[in-house]
């Protein structure tokens, strides 16, 4: 039947074929363009109003919240809302693990780009992506088997401390800042290098006072994107931490943060309840820090472009 | 000091760092081979797991991982494409294309328990389905979306001009020559993506553990017809990952064996990181060569 259409006919269907599919092609990847922004939006929304139910509808003040150091939920008399212990335990661990992960991080990235170029990449660039591939609950259950009684025998406390969360945390940010300050480092143009050594300038001073003040924006994105990796961390520290309501007094003390409290909590208490809204609060903590985040690394980044 | 000696100081400094660094990984390695591979035997991969007595396998949850990794990329792969063909050939510099790229970062910089929260909100409570694979499948496909967006883009923007101009001169559509020029081109680093995302969505717990649950009803395996409650295929079952087993069993378990199941479990998900990792790349080589014919 098709071979008795006039050619005129046939090549116009075919036209108009080929532009349909056109259209519905550049329709169908639009759609998946629009669902990533409506992912976001919805994630905002929702967690957003979900977050404020505790405030807007159970009635508890958002500065007491904040800054309450008393976490007594389940208390029927006088319940207590207070996350203070576990908006600094999410700190405390953020920075000190980046403490501990940062000077490693940017320390192997040099060793990659300015000490061994060859075969030091060679071997590092392959066991960072073999940590990077390591789950994150292996990680936790090697701390609760290792590092958890090596502690309570060697450092002392119970083990169960705010150390071990940020020992975990430390070598669990290191890939991310190492991989990120090493593309910051190769990036850098080779005349600085060769400029400075030229000078005289030994490579050691070549690095501290030409490539890494020359890298600084990047490097300190890369240990922002470690910490915001920390920060928003989940199940390694809560089986390490010890989650208890108190605020720590010492890095040897067991204590809790915002994802150990969320994780621990949100399974056993009922829907709706006001304990329950609370968690929902803490979420909504982390998704305004991991918004924070970002726009920190934005802000680095456009100071990377002036320069 | 003199600046010399300083340099040597300092040089020393940067290998040890460099030492320190892969003997954490030889550790953490050398650890849970040892600890894990001496349980791992047949019996323990096909035997189901128990809540109370000793001698539980993972059967189930070994299952689950690679059934809610499947769905999920099922899901994720073709909005990924979807979505990095976008940025990639169509997205023009302006307002839109900044919020989209806004918005991936977002989502790639969420923890994953924010996502599993917001599982839970929209694909457990909203939906009313309870912990489903379904449900998990969707907050990893969020988790996992970005990862593959920039992937796909990547994989494009490699792709030579030159091809894209000729097909574009022989009077072939802009979608048409998407279909069979850049994307068939791009084939390779796309694959090898997808598998290196597949890694990281398999080891994922935080996630999963508010949207497809902490327990895996009585499967039956001779039972395919997806929609009995009993079949391992039914996508509206809660099912407990293997990543999530390690958690629970170390965390609220009552097993007497906690230590022998958990590091046999971690042994079992970091080889099946490590293939995904390794078959990535092999993969990836493999394809490049035949599509290229170049060594």
């Amino acid at each position: 039947m098709e071979k008795l259409l006039p050619a005129r006919e046939r090549l116009l269907k075919s036209k108009k074929s080929s532009l349909d599919g056109e259209f519905r092609g550049k329709i169908m990847v639009i759609l998946c363009a629009v669902l990533m922004i409506s992912a976001t939006i919805a994630i905002t929304i929702f967690l957003g109003t979900k977050g404020l139910q505790s405030f807007t509808k159970n009635g508890i003040s958002i500065i007491e919240f904040l800054t309450s150091t008393k976490w007594n939920p389940t208390d029927k008399a006088n319940p207590a809302y207070g996350v203070l212990p576990f908006i600094f335990g999410s700190f405390a661990v953020t920075f000190l693990s980046a403490l501990i992960a940062a000077p490693l991080g940017i320390g192997g990235a040099i060793f990659m780009t300015e000490i061994a170029p060859s075969w030091g990449r060679k071997i590092l660039q392959p066991v960072v992506e073999l940590l990077v591939g390591i789950p994150s609950v292996v990680y936790g259950f090697i701390g609760l088997t290792v590092l958890v009684p090596f502690i309570r025998e060697h450092v002392g406390g119970l083990g169960f401390s705010l150390l071990s969360g940020t020992i975990v945390l430390a070598i669990m940010i290191l890939p991310t800042i190492t991989t990120i300050a090493t593309d910051a480092m190769s990036s850098l143009p080779n005349h600085l290098r060769e400029g400075s050594l030229a000078l005289g300038a030994t490579r050691w001073q070549t690095i501290r006072k030409v490539l890494v003040p020359a890298a600084l924006p990047s490097l300190l994105t890369a240990i922002i994107l470690g910490m915001a990796r920390a920060f928003g961390e989940a199940l390694a520290v809560q089986m390490v931490i010890g989650n208890v309501r108190n605020l720590p007094s010492s890095i040897l003390d067991a204590s809790a943060t915002l994802t150990t409290i969320i994780t621990l909590n949100m399974g056993h208490t009922t829907y709706g309840s006001v304990e329950n809204n609370t968690l929902w609060s803490m979420g909504l903590i982390l998704l305004i820090m991991s918004f924070a985040f970002i726009l920190l690394i934005r802000y680095l980044s456009s100071r990377r472009k002036v320069r | 000091m003199n600046s010399k000696t300083a340099d040597r100081i300092a040089t020393g400094a940067f290998i040890a760092i460099a030492i320190i660094i892969v003997s954490i990984l030889a550790g953490l390695f050398f650890y849970i081979f040892i600890n894990g591979l001496k349980y791992i035997s047949f019996d323990f991969l096909t035997t189901p797991s128990s809540n109370v007595r000793a001698g539980g396998g993972i059967r189930d949850q070994l299952f689950n991982s690679f059934y809610i990794l499947f769905i999920t990329m099922l899901i994720t792969v073709p909005i990924g494409i979807g979505g990095g063909i976008y940025m990639a050939e169509y997205a023009k510099p302006g307002k839109v294309t900044d919020l989209i790229r806004t918005c991936i970062e977002v989502l790639s910089s969420l923890p994953s328990i924010v996502i599993g929260m917001f599982g839970l909100l929209v694909f457990v409570n909203t939906t009313g389905w309870g912990y489903t694979i379904l449900g998990g499948a969707l907050a990893l496909t969020v988790f996992n979306l970005p990862t593959m967006v920039r992937t796909t883009e990547d994989a494009i923007r490699a792709v030579p001009r030159d091809l894209k101009e000729a097909s574009l001169a022989l009077g072939i559509t802009h979608w048409h020559t998407i279909k069979t020029v850049i994307l068939p081109t791009a084939f390779p680093s796309i694959l090898t993506g997808a598998i290196l995302a597949s890694g990281r969505v398999f080891g994922e717990a935080a996630a999963l553990l508010f949207t497809a649950g902490l327990s895996t009803p009585r499967l039956d395996y001779a039972n395919w017809n997806p929609f009995s409650e009993q079949s391992p295929l039914n996508i509206f079952r809660p099912a407990e990952t293997l990543a999530v087993h390690i958690w629970s069993v170390n965390t609220q378990g009552l097993i007497p064996d906690v230590e022998a199941v958990s590091s046999g479990s971690a042994a079992v998900l970091v080889i099946s990181v490590l293939i995904f990792n390794l078959g990535a790349r092999w993969i990836g080589s493999i394809i490049h060569k035949r599509v290229t014919a170049t060594k």
